[in-house]
Formats: structure tokens, sequence, C-alpha cells
């Protein structure tokens, strides 16, 4: 039952950079363990290097102090299984697109080629500016359709 | 910072190998991602400074993560490893810690675009093939890492080796300021490809393969790309012409960037981050 609770506070915690996402719709959250008064959560990082973990961490001990349920609450970032793009949830893939962003390719042919909509008209004539964004997890495309820049969740998995 | 997966204990006798290495790794993408972090503001264009910026704050965050596993073996803490270490401490390999050229990025920065290409593309592809290889450490919080970064590393790679294909494809300028790059980077590669005076223990306790196993894979995987743009090159080219990194051997360049680098950090080194 707490653990239910727990994971419904988690949903209150967003991505610090795309607000419309939280950490669980991300396919972040491993592990939620509670011991009596005490609760511990297990976080996979998306990138490694990336500055918004401690910010996360942070908003993790405040949303589960805040509920008065649990005494103690313990973050920890793990790293296996590793995060990959498919982890994010059918409804976090709605609310990157609501952000602007598209979200990452299911599909990768093996020349390491992807493709992606535009999340503004939904057009397939896109094309790639560069592979590196404004943060880790994020590449930069240009629509040729509605002639918009955008940006999409880079495609990460173990077969890279 | 962040803690990786559980400790296991380790055995003493594989400790010592097991630290060397994982220095090596720490310390080698700590002084490039800092190399990489001079160029903020000054590569060819707005696009590169972008996709520069961020391979460095990836390759910044493995060494964060490789310095963590020390931590966990008790080497100290992240901070102190990655600023309080003098150069002869540091494992890294000396091609890694070289200027970016003649000047300084806050002022009259003449730096070498060529040597930055050319330095990254063939580093990340040695990375590449050793983090392959520890994907199946007998350590298994080494392993664990080791799959993460390698996910990263992927675009990396793509990016640096779009750029070294494309200048020597160029000719003109490009083609002999890349060709002038290349030798310099050769000259220092076995640097690179050398794991050390532990070499050996390393391999036997299954650790990461055999150094010379790494170095003909990286030679193998190379030669097609050479070919390609034309270029010969032989397992001769690869020297260790300004010293061996790994026993502790280095060039002005890094103390240089450690003291600016560790600047914040020794005005107060029990400050929290």
């Amino acid at each position: 039952m707490l653990i239910k609770t727990a994971l419904e506070a988690l949903h209150n915690v967003k991505d610090p950079e795309i607000d419309t996402i939280s950490i669980v719709d991300l396919g972040m959250v491993e592990q939620i363990k509670v011991e009596g008064q005490s609760v511990l959560v297990k976080l996979l990082p998306t990138f490694m290097g990336c500055p918004a973990l401690d910010i996360i961490r942070k908003n993790v001990e405040h949303e589960l102090g805040k509920e008065g349920i649990f005494e103690k609450v313990e973050v920890q970032f793990i790293y296996h299984p590793p995060w990959t793009s498919d982890r994010v949830t059918e409804n976090g893939r709605i609310k990157l697109k609501e952000f602007g962003i598209a979200p990452p390719p299911k599909f990768i042919s093996e020349t390491g080629e992807w493709h992606v909509d535009c999340p503004f008209c939904g057009s397939a004539y896109t094309t790639m500016d560069n592979l590196f964004g404004p943060t880790a997890c994020r590449s930069i495309l240009y629509c040729k359709s509605c002639r918009n820049p955008f940006e999409a969740m880079k495609p990460v998995s173990t077969m890279m | 910072m962040n803690e990786p997966a559980g400790n296991i204990p380790i055995d003493s006798k594989i400790k010592p190998a097991l630290t060397s290495l994982l220095y090596q790794l720490a310390d080698d993408d700590f002084i490039l991602a800092y190399r990489g972090s001079e160029w903020l503001g000054l590569a060819p264009h707005i696009e590169e400074d972008v996709a520069f910026s961020s391979i460095s704050q990836d390759t910044m965050g493995h060494a964060a993560m490789f310095y963590q596993l020390l931590s966990n073996l008790g080497e100290g803490n992240v901070d102190s490893l990655a600023h309080a270490r003098e150069a002869s401490e540091r494992q890294n390999a000396v091609l890694l810690e070289l200027v970016n050229g003649p000047g300084h990025y806050l002022s009259s920065a003449q730096y070498d675009w060529a040597f930055a290409v050319v330095r990254n593309y063939f580093y990340s592809q040695a990375k590449k093939i050793r983090l392959d290889s520890l994907k199946n450490s007998s350590y298994q919080p080494l392993a664990e890492v080791a799959l993460k970064v390698n996910m990263e590393l992927y675009y990396h790679l793509l990016h640096w080796k779009t750029w070294v294909i494309q200048l020597m494809q160029a000719g003109g300028e490009a083609r002999t300021r890349m060709e002038a790059a290349i030798g310099k980077v050769l000259a220092d590669f076995e640097g690179v490809l050398n794991l050390g005076p532990l070499a050996k223990e390393m391999a036997e306790h299954d650790l990461v393969e055999k150094e010379e196993v790494l170095k003909q894979r990286w030679l193998f995987i190379m030669k097609p790309v050479f070919e390609s743009v034309n270029l010969s090159v032989s397992e001769a080219d690869i020297a260790m012409k300004n010293g061996n990194g790994r026993i502790g051997e280095h060039t002005a360049d890094l103390d240089d960037a450690l003291s600016t680098l560790s600047e914040v950090y020794s005005i107060n080194p029990a400050a929290s981050w």
C-alpha cells in the first residue's frame, strides 16, 4: 500500500528541464522499497553527466517527505539495469510531445539512422541538425513541412 | 554524488591491478573532458560548440563514475580524487593532457581543430574497444558502468569519425593539417593503448583483456578507415614520445591544467559542491 502511495507521489516529481514529464514516465524509477517508516527509491540516471540528478534527488526527498508518512527517505542512483530510451512510457511519450520534444524513436536501422516525426505538425519530412542538443539526452532537428526547429529525445539502447 | 551498484568485497591480490585500471579510465576521461571544455565558444561553428560541450559533459560524467568506483574501494572522495592529486599521481595518457594549441582560451587562443578531431576520434575508438572488453570484466560494478558509458560513447564516436573523414577528404589545407595532426597523435598513441605496469595482472584476473589484443583490435578497426581516406599508417608509427602517463610521467601541460582546474577547489577543499 505504502509503495503505491510513494509511486503516486513520484508522479509529482518532474524532470527539472522538461516539466511536463515525471521521472516515473521517463522510466527512471527502478525500485521502491518500504521498510517500516523508511522508503528507499532506486533511480536510473538517463545520462551520466546529467547535472539535473542532484535536483531530482532533492525533489524526490521533498515530495516523499511531504506526505508525512515516511520518516526516512533515501534516494539511490544505480546503473544496472542501464536506463534505455524504450523505458519512456506511452504517457511519457505524449507528455514529451506536449512540451515540443519528439519522443525517442522506437526503431534504429542497422546503419544507426533513425527518424522521428515533427512534434508540432506530425510530418515525417524532418532532418537532423545536430545529434547533440541543449541537454545530454536531446538532439536538434528541423521540420521541412512546418519549418520549425525542434528537439528529439535521443534513442539509447544497449545494442549500441 | 551518485552511488553505483552495490559493492562486492575485493580480493587484496586483485586490488592493485583493479585500482590502476580505474585510475587510468578516470584520469583519461577527466583530462580530455577538461581540454574539451577549453574549446567552449571557440569551436568552428555554433552547432559544433553545442556538440563538443555535450560530449565533454558526458565524458566528465564518465570520469566521475570511475572516480566513484575508486572511492568505493577506499581511495578517497570523488572531489579530491579529481582535484587534489599531483601530476605525478595521475595515470592518464600524456596525449590527452597536451594543450589544444598555442595561446589561452581567455585570450589569443590559436587552437588546432585538426588536433582536436584526430585526438578525440582515435581516443574514442580506443575507449570503445576497452569498454567492450570491460563489459565482461570480472569486477561486476565496472562491467555495469562500462555498459552504460558505452551507450553514450556511441554518439561521440559517430561524431568524431564524421569530422575526420570529411576533413581528410577535403584536400588542401585541411588535408595537410590533418596529416600533421595524425602524426602528432600517433607519436603518443602508445601511451593511450598501454595499460601500465600491471597490465598482465589485469588480464590474469579477467578485469580486462590483454593489452596487445586490444591494440590489435584498434588497428584492425582503424585500417579500413585509413584506407578509405587514402592514408597509410603502420604499427611502427605508434609511439610514446612524451612519456608514459601510466607510470606518472607527464608534461608541464598537465601541471598548468591542474593548477587552473583546481583553483576554486583549493580555496576551500572542505566546501560542499
